[in-house]
């Protein structure tokens, strides 16, 4: 009989220490699937964040490094320009890559860097417990939007991919969700479709992936995904952007 | 025929030397007074086929030196002062991840903004970490556009040896001024020197290599700064460098390092040729520090001076070093000032 399903090589065999119904562990899956099917992981090397996902190279089974808060992009861009033959992504979070690393951000996709970037979107900081990200939005309560966040004050939901999108060096750019199986599916092809980028040479490319975090949401797993689907969506509509 | 001789500011030296050292890839952020520098870097490093980037800021060059340096190339960056306070953060997560690397100063007057002058005030940042964390970076302090080229290859191979980051100290005389270079290939240690089994490569062949300073388990990081502090240890026994001058009968002995003991050189030739009894010692390392030099001083030496062009950083290691036995006193001026030959030489006389 033919085996049609198994454990990606790519992903480690260990219990993970994401909440339960945390959107980490499901793209961190993805990617190793990905890795494995593209036959690329003996040349990959991944940037992990600073935020939940820091600790993503206890999952993945490829060389990995960390970067300093919001830095991942520089250090991948030194990365791929010395090893242009390996690939070369990194894996952020919306504080990361849209707060303290926007310059990075920019600059590197500016660049046109031949890079492949996953961006989760959880609309919070996870890690520090809870706290309004640049893609919080507006009326969500957080610990430090008690009120919820107002546009007044705080501003608007910020929406990188869209800002990316404008940068004549960008290649591709696509916003997916993990709240269903349709949609996973959908993001496991965005995300290969990066990589197959950068095999290709084509230049920057990154997959924004609404991403549930149920535990600062204050909201039980199946809760959080009918919120990716009803609420969040609205601000973050998915599909191709670029 | 000269051939091998030619005339290059101390900034042009800094790239040069690294270029000679085998230095694979360079990032920088413009800052005055080492522009000259990153417009060397960004001629000739994609010429010899190295990587150049200007980057965003010097937050995203320090990263970037990382990412180089995890990949396992000789990497480095330079700036000035306000540009050196943006990379702290950035040096702290190399020496917690051990990562080698070289970071060229060339210091001008703080604090804040400051001026484009030059200046010596970055001397307790460079010597105590700067950064989070307790680590060290190893110092070198060059006092000639010769050592602006020569020391790039040391300081590259310290940085390997120890897989450490290594920041090499000028100022801004230093960086702008002209001297005639010997260049020579002598700087290039050959690569195979210094294997790099933890870089990152590709997993092919191997285990997945992780580059990394987050440690949370129990006790976990506590044994890491343990370890670190046995290399910095082993730095202190094996690479402390100074150079002594007339040291066997000195009665004052001035303590100077850089651009300051090059000004401090005249002052003690001159007054030998008037026959008094003064002695230098110039240390070369910063950190580590040269306590060694200060513990055999002649019998004779009734006091130490102290110059710099800060308002007294290094004087506190002078202090430690010679522990209460010798008077130190210290002569500084700050925010660009730089004591000048005579004025060395009123302090001598008012000390003596
Ligand atoms: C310089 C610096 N500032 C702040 C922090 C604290 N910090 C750690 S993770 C984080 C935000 C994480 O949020 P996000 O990037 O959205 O990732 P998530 O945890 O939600 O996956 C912050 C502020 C830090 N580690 N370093
Ligand atoms: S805090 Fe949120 S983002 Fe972090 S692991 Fe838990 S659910 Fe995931």
């Amino acid at each position: 009989m033919k085996k049609i399903f198994s454990h990606p090589v790519s992903l480690r065999k260990t219990s993970t220490h994401y909440c339960p119904g945390c959107g980490h562990g499901l793209c961190h899956r993805l990617v190793a699937e990905i890795i494995d099917e593209l036959g690329i992981r003996e040349k990959t090397i991944a940037i992990a964040p600073v935020g939940c996902a820091v600790l993503a190279y206890d999952y993945w089974d490829f060389d990995c490094t960390e970067a300093a808060h919001g830095r991942a992009l520089a250090v991948a861009t030194a990365i791929k320009r010395v090893r242009p033959e390996n690939i070369v992504f990194t894996y952020q979070g919306d504080g990361d890559l849209a707060a303290i690393g926007t310059n990075e951000t920019i600059h590197t996709a500016n660049r046109g860097e031949n890079l492949t970037v996953i961006f989760i979107n959880n609309a919070v900081y996870g890690m520090t417990g809870g706290q309004m990200a640049p893609t919080t939005l507006l009326g969500q309560k957080t610990t430090t939007t008690p009120l919820g966040r107002q546009a007044n004050l705080q501003g608007f939901p910020l929406k990188v991919s869209e800002l990316l999108s404008q940068l004549p060096a960008v290649k591709y750019i696509e916003r997916v969700s993990l709240h269903s199986p349709q949609e996973v599916i959908k993001a496991k092809k965005a995300i290969k479709q990066a990589f197959q980028n950068q095999l290709d040479n084509q230049g920057f490319s990154l997959v924004e992936v609404l991403s549930a975090c149920p535990t600062y949401w204050g909201m039980p797993a199946h809760k959080a995904m009918s919120w990716i689907k009803e609420v969040m969506i609205k601000e973050f509509p998915l599909g191709r952007i670029k | 025929m000269k051939a091998n001789k030619i005339l290059m500011s101390g900034n042009e030296a800094f790239g040069e030397g690294a270029i000679q050292a085998g230095c694979q890839f360079y990032a920088g952020y413009p800052i005055t007074p080492q522009n000259e520098l990153i417009a060397y870097m960004a001629r000739h490093m994609p010429e010899r086929n190295k990587v150049f980037i200007q980057a965003e800021s010097e937050l995203a060059a320090i990263n970037m030196v990382f990412g180089a340096s995890a990949a396992g190339m000789r990497a480095m960056t330079s700036s000035s002062s306000p540009g050196i306070s943006l990379k702290q953060e950035g040096i702290s997560y190399m020496a917690g991840s051990q990562l080698p690397g070289v970071i060229v100063n060339v210091m001008r007057g703080g604090p804040g903004l400051g001026n484009i002058s030059p200046s010596q005030s970055d001397y307790f940042q460079a010597t105590r970490g700067g950064g989070h964390g307790d680590y060290h970076s190893i110092v070198i302090a060059p006092a000639s556009v010769q050592e602006a080229y020569d020391f790039m290859g040391l300081a590259f191979d310290l940085a390997d040896k120890y897989r450490n980051t290594v920041i090499v100290l000028g100022d801004g005389i230093l960086g702008q001024m002209m001297e005639p270079l010997r260049l020579s290939a002598a700087n290039q240690t050959p690569q195979t020197e210094y294997q790099k089994p933890w870089a990152l490569t590709g997993c092919k062949g191997r285990k997945p290599n992780i580059i990394r300073s987050l440690y949370l388990g129990d006790g976990v990081l506590e044994a890491l700064n343990v370890s670190l502090q046995k290399k910095y240890q082993l730095i202190q026994q094996e690479e402390a460098r100074y150079e002594g001058l007339f040291l066997d009968d000195a009665e004052i002995i001035l303590v100077a390092y850089g651009t300051m003991s090059r000004i401090s050189k005249v002052v003690v030739n001159n007054l030998r040729d008037k026959g008094k009894k003064i002695g230098m010692i110039r240390p070369i390392t910063l950190w580590p520090f040269p306590k060694k030099a200060f513990s055999g001083l002649p019998a004779m030496c009734s006091k130490l001076l102290v110059v710099e062009m800060s308002c007294g950083q290094m004087v506190e290691d002078v202090r430690l070093s010679v522990n209460g036995k010798y008077p130190v006193e210290f002569l500084g001026r700050a925010g660009g000032g730089v004591p000048a030959e005579e004025e060395i030489i009123e302090k001598i006389e008012s000390i003596l």
